[in-house]
């Protein structure tokens, strides 16, 4: 229950960072919060010969607003965005969100950007991510790339990041106006890993629903959107018997393990009462006028 | 065996200095390096939040932090809070409300509860309870916990 030895690298820049992962040659790690990667190193479940600590490195910490986008630094704790006047107006979803994540010593720890790079399948800020069409950028000694979280997330804990690569920053976009949202999860006790989640963003003009956003969470190896259940929304008004037909049709898309918490078919039945609360609850909002 | 650092960490309003391996853990640094075993290690793993301590002013699982990580901050664990006969006002709702039986999780609920007594109104049981979930008692089912944290809340609002 102590960490294997390793060699250990403070890098002052996302640049030093980025060359001391590639020095090691695929044998480094980077340590952000760490409220995953210590587990796994008290565990054993990790050796690494290398371990890049990037906490203190100036300016990687930030929650700004750009035009109609937020951007949030990769090293922003989750209590920071769980706290931020900027997030609760223009991505109130998140907010709600984060109120979920583990308990305060951990959120006063975690960060955005090693929460995504970890991609738990039952962690909220991947399933944001995607709900958010969140644009995330990455760096590496020799080159940077901007990525759609729907392309990052590959499988359970894996990614689109290569060993000598740093994730240094995500950019969400501004909910639209007229738009509502919804969020919903599960646990077993508050703050643990959930069972299920859900996360709806709802956007109505004229009436009816301009653009509709769904995504879940808990149901397979990575969070995911439900776009046929999407398409169904756009062009309509919501009532109790589209509410109903989310359901059924959320439950028809997911196939979940069965694992120690819960069985696939408890899983199932859990996810649609989470997407037609959490549509309902987008619906109502978006109806509201609140953003 | 990795080479070791040399940091400098204020503990408690002293400052320590100590050659560490980067593997050490926070909680191990400040139980065996430095003699501090009010800390209570549990689970090793961050679920049992036995081990919380402030690091610069925010509650911390001492078991998922390194020491080498401390070096240049500021560290308080439940030794800052008080001591026998001199108990501070969250210790005092503990003894008062009977808040703990075997001790174990004690500095850690104490830890936690100063932070989110910082940072949350705590206005209702559910907050106080949510905010407590990191915490594991196996002794007093949290009633009493709860009832130690109500009552500090209900007296700060009185402006006592």
């Amino acid at each position: 229950m102590k960490p294997p030895a390793f060699d250990y690298i403070v890098a002052d820049s996302v640049e030093m960072a980025a060359a001391a992962l590639a020095a090691a040659g695929g044998d480094g790690k980077i340590i952000a919060g760490g409220q995953s990667l210590m587990p796994m190193l008290n565990f054993r479940l990790l050796r690494p010969s290398v371990l890049v600590d990037i906490n203190r490195i100036d300016g990687l910490a930030f929650i700004d607003e750009a035009g109609n986008t937020i951007r949030i630094g990769a090293l922003t704790r989750h209590f920071a965005l769980e706290t931020s006047p900027v997030v609760a107006r223009h991505l109130p979803v998140l907010s709600c969100a984060m109120t979920h994540v583990a308990h305060l010593a951990i959120r006063n720890r975690g960060t955005i950007g090693g929460s995504l790079a970890h991609a738990d399948p039952a962690a909220e800020l991947p399933m944001l991510a995607l709900l958010l069409d969140a644009e995330l950028r990455i760096a590496s000694s020799s080159s940077r790339r901007t990525i759609a979280a729907r392309d990052f997330f590959l499988g359970a804990m894996t990614v689109d990041l290569a060993a000598d690569e740093i994730l240094t920053e995500v950019v969400v976009p501004k909910l639209p106006a007229k738009t509502g949202w919804g969020f919903e999860e599960l646990a077993r006790r508050h703050g643990d890993f959930a069972l299920a989640a859900a996360a709806s963003t709802l956007t109505v003009s004229d009436g009816v629903i301009a653009q509709a956003r769904l995504a879940l969470m808990g149901v397979g190896a990575t969070a995911l959107r439900a776009t046929e259940v999407e398409a169904l929304l756009v062009g309509q008004v919501l009532g109790p018997n589209l509410t109903a037909r989310v359901v059924d049709a959320v439950r028809a898309a997911i196939e979940p393990e069965t694992d120690l918490h819960a069985s696939s078919d408890y899983r199932r039945h859990l996810a649609g009462v989470l997407a037609g609360r959490v549509v309902a609850a987008a619906w109502r909002r978006a109806n509201e006028g609140a953003a | 065996m990795s080479k070791t650092r040399d940091i400098a960490v204020t503990v408690n309003g002293s400052v320590h200095r100590a050659a560490v391996e980067p593997r050490l853990l926070l909680a191990d640094f400040l139980r065996h390096t430095i003699g501090l075993t009010g800390t209570h290690v549990g689970c090793e793993h961050g679920v049992c939040g036995a081990c919380t301590v402030l690091v610069d002013g925010d509650s911390v699982r001492s078991c998922l932090m390194l020491a080498v990580q401390t070096d240049g901050r500021r560290v308080e664990t439940v030794e800052s809070l008080g001591r026998l006969g001199q108990m501070n006002a969250l210790q005092e709702s503990f003894h008062a409300h009977h808040a703990l039986q075997c001790g174990f999780c004690t500095p850690g609920m104490l830890m936690t509860a100063t932070d989110l007594l910082r940072k949350y109104p705590l206005a209702t049981d559910d907050q106080i309870r949510q905010g407590l979930s990191g915490n594991l008692c196996r002794c007093t089912g949290y009633e009493h916990i709860v009832t130690a944290i109500r009552a500090l809340v209900a007296a700060k609002g009185d402006g006592r």
